[in-house]
């Protein structure tokens, strides 16, 4: 008896994997059946559904970057402190001294990477027709996922506090500034004012909710912290997870009905 | 001008040695493809194969890439580059109105040719012309300085993979349009049976893990991500630009102030991402790639996405100085270029040109009621325009061009997409309005910070 027969005989074994290895027909559909991490797809699957000239693949590669944002964001969280005093030099050392340093990079890749794959993931599930009925509100979450997906880059972008982090921020959340009625420059904000008194300045408008203070600062920078690295992802999270599930209930990967 | 900088050194010719070497590599391939399909063309009383006029094509190439390899004493002197007099025609053509019409220009051309232009050889030969164009410009130092920033390089990336996907999508909607035509079953009919999923589709999700892995790690070797200087509140870089992801809204600023441009458009855009299922009322097309039984829906949303998104993304990103200036592919950044900005409102225009006469203002101290009617009796024709645009357009769209639509979509559905329809055209058409009359504001109140 080999060391791999005694291995997958033993008891151990059998109580994690329930079935013998998927070399026959019967055991690869125990495996999908079984296994948690498998029990996302089915069992079978129509041979042009997975077709790469027809899917493009890039739903499961969007997840598969979310996994590694998560794996390498949370290595980076042990080095990195969100504070104006060291924010900036923990990524200049993860630069230039930190071993494994690279995972740095690997994050702000797979991020950019990820914002276009779910755009192409979107443009492909369009031109396939994948969101007429009965998966009408599966891209409705979609779109929702697309945003936060913007709004994790956007919260990231902020957080190595150089020269590029700051304006890009500043840029972007000016935009909020000029909301109607919630922000202090923005069309309506001088009607919500109750006997003369101005309920939106630049101290309670929208910007200042999403800045946490009247310009980008160390409030700024904690709270996109907190977003980028907490919040966001759990909502992305439960969304992803109804986003598959509803894929299977919906009658699988695209494919004409 | 002066040359402050060498558009050439020993270090980018051997870079892009490795470009054409890829290109080469890839040739060869296509040779051997091109031998076996593509046959051969009649010449001077006998037959060529059509292979072969590619295998000269990759031996030039194959030169070419020895060539820049091999190096060369004096990189000045190199002769292999972008020629200055082309490069001094596309800055002095290039700007917003050019580029505008020429990203329109090509996708309307890319709609109207798919037939042809989803042919793999001419595929190829265009994929060969633009890998071509951007190794012969990054000979320039200021494309370089531009197209070469790090968090840039996935934007030259996702231009050719949404070149490629589009072209893909074409290629695939054509075959079963054509079989369709034909009365034949769709591409996807065929050779359809029910497979497990371990292994087939189990282990090509592995694969594709390893690869975007391989690719993510040596991505990250290869380009150190930016770090600037530490952030200083005081130091205003010029430009100062939003997250790419973001440009083409920035870019939208040009023509819109913040409110719209930052908010109220942006959330249309999800808005009318989100109403799509629902306004969508044709069934077919529902799960296959297919052109002509979805035009309307096809052509709008590939409008939006690339000459709206996509192409402002570039110019926003690749063609925007300092103060936001516009910039040719290979202009300097100069920030002291000045640009006359002399753009007149709807008001002014009417109340100066057509009136020959001074604004109506409200007397001084009069009470906040006078004042608004004031405002409002300055603005009448901006006002009166934007309403005829968003409520008198869509029932008039109803009875005219929308009119099989709107039978079929009812009240509502046709309200909402005619709407989301002149919202994404309000964008285009302040364009055209600013380039050719200098239009600044329909409706321009800045006491109420409401400029449209």
């Amino acid at each position: 008896m080999s060391v791999g027969d005694y291995i997958r005989g033993s008891q151990i074994w059998k109580s994690i994997f329930r079935h013998p290895a998927p070399v026959d027909r019967r055991n690869r559909v125990v495996v999908m059946l079984t296994n948690f991490f498998l029990h996302l797809h089915p069992v079978s699957i129509k041979q042009q559904g997975i077709a790469l000239s027809y899917t493009w693949c890039m739903g499961g590669i969007t997840f598969f970057l979310f996994l590694v944002e998560t794996i390498t964001g949370v290595l980076l969280m042990f080095y990195y402190r969100p504070t104006l005093q060291f924010a900036f030099n923990d990524i200049l050392a993860l630069r230039d001294v930190t071993t494994l340093g690279i995972m740095r990079e690997i994050h702000r890749w797979a991020a950019h990477a990820m914002v276009i794959t779910v755009w192409l993931h979107m443009y492909r599930v369009f031109l396939t027709g994948s969101y007429k009925p009965p998966r009408e509100f599966n891209w409705v979450i979609g779109v929702l996922l697309l945003v936060l997906t913007l709004l994790l880059s956007f919260t990231g972008y902020l957080l190595p506090w150089d020269q590029l982090a700051i304006w890009a921020i500043t840029v972007g959340s000016n935009m909020a500034r000029a909301t109607p009625f919630l922000g202090y420059e923005g069309p309506g904000a001088q009607l919500l004012n109750i006997g003369g008194f101005d309920l939106i300045t630049n101290g309670s408008d929208a910007r200042f909710l999403l800045l946490g203070g009247r310009f980008v600062g160390e409030g700024t920078l904690n709270r996109f912290y907190i977003l980028h690295c907490v919040a966001i992802p759990l909502v992305v999270a439960l969304l992803i997870a109804i986003h598959f599930w509803r894929v299977r209930k919906d009658g699988g990967i695209s494919q004409p009905l | 001008m002066l040359e402050h900088h060498p558009d050439l050194t020993a270090s980018v010719i051997y870079g892009l040695g490795w470009l054409y070497l890829l290109l080469f590599l890839m040739n060869t391939l296509w040779v051997w493809r091109s031998y076996h399909h593509d046959g051969e063309v009649k010449m001077f009383g006998q037959g060529v194969p059509v292979a072969s006029f590619w295998a000269l094509y990759a031996a030039m190439l194959g030169m070419v890439a020895t060539a820049h390899l091999t190096g060369s004493d004096n990189p000045q002197m190199f002769l292999l580059r972008m020629p200055d007099a082309f490069k001094s025609a596309v800055d002095s053509v290039s700007g917003p109105v050019s580029f505008f019409s020429l990203s329109v220009g090509l996708f309307v051309a890319v709609i109207l040719l798919r037939e042809w232009i989803v042919k793999p050889t001419v595929g190829w030969i265009l994929l060969n012309a633009s890998l071509i164009f951007l190794a012969l410009s990054m000979t320039d130092y200021d494309f370089r300085q531009i197209v070469g920033k790090p968090d840039n390089v996935p934007i030259v990336a996702m231009l050719f993979i949404c070149a490629f996907f589009t072209w893909l999508s074409f290629a695939c909607a054509v075959e079963n349009d054509q079989r369709k035509a034909a009365g034949k079953p769709l591409y996807s009919q065929e050779k359809n049976e029910k497979i497990l999923v371990w292994p087939d589709l189990v282990y090509s999700e592995l694969i594709c893990m390893v690869l975007v892995t391989a690719l993510l790690v040596a991505w990250g070797i290869v380009l150190q991500a930016p770090l600037e200087e530490p952030a200083s509140s005081a130091k205003t870089p010029n430009p100062s630009k939003a997250p790419w992801y973001f440009l083409g809204l920035q870019e939208m600023l040009v023509y819109y102030d913040p409110w719209m441009a930052g908010v109220v458009l942006p959330s249309m855009i999800l808005v009318g991402l989100m109403a799509i299922p629902y306004i969508d009322f044709n069934k077919l097309g529902n799960g296959y790639y297919t052109f002509n039984e979805r035009k309307f829906a096809i052509s709008t949303f590939l409008f939006g996405f690339l000459p709206l998104w996509v192409a402002m993304i570039v110019l926003g990103t690749f063609l925007r100085g300092p103060n936001w200036n516009f910039f040719g592919p290979y202009e300097f950044w100069d920030v002291h270029k000045l640009e006359l900005l002399n753009n007149v409102n709807v008001s002014e225009w009417f109340w100066y040109k057509v009136m020959n006469t001074k604004m109506p203002v409200a007397p001084a101290g009069s009470d906040p009621g006078t004042q608004a009617g004031y405002i409002l009796l300055r603005e009448w024709l901006g006002l009166l325009l934007t309403f005829a645009y968003l409520a008198v357009l869509p029932p008039l769209m109803a009875v005219t061009i929308f009119r099989k639509f709107f039978v079929k979509m009812g009240f509502i559905r046709f309200m909402v997409l005619s709407n989301l329809i002149l919202f994404m055209a309000s964008l285009p058409i302040k364009m055209v309005l600013r380039w050719s009359f200098n239009l600044k504001y329909i409706v321009a109140i800045p006491e109420w910070f409401f400029n449209i």
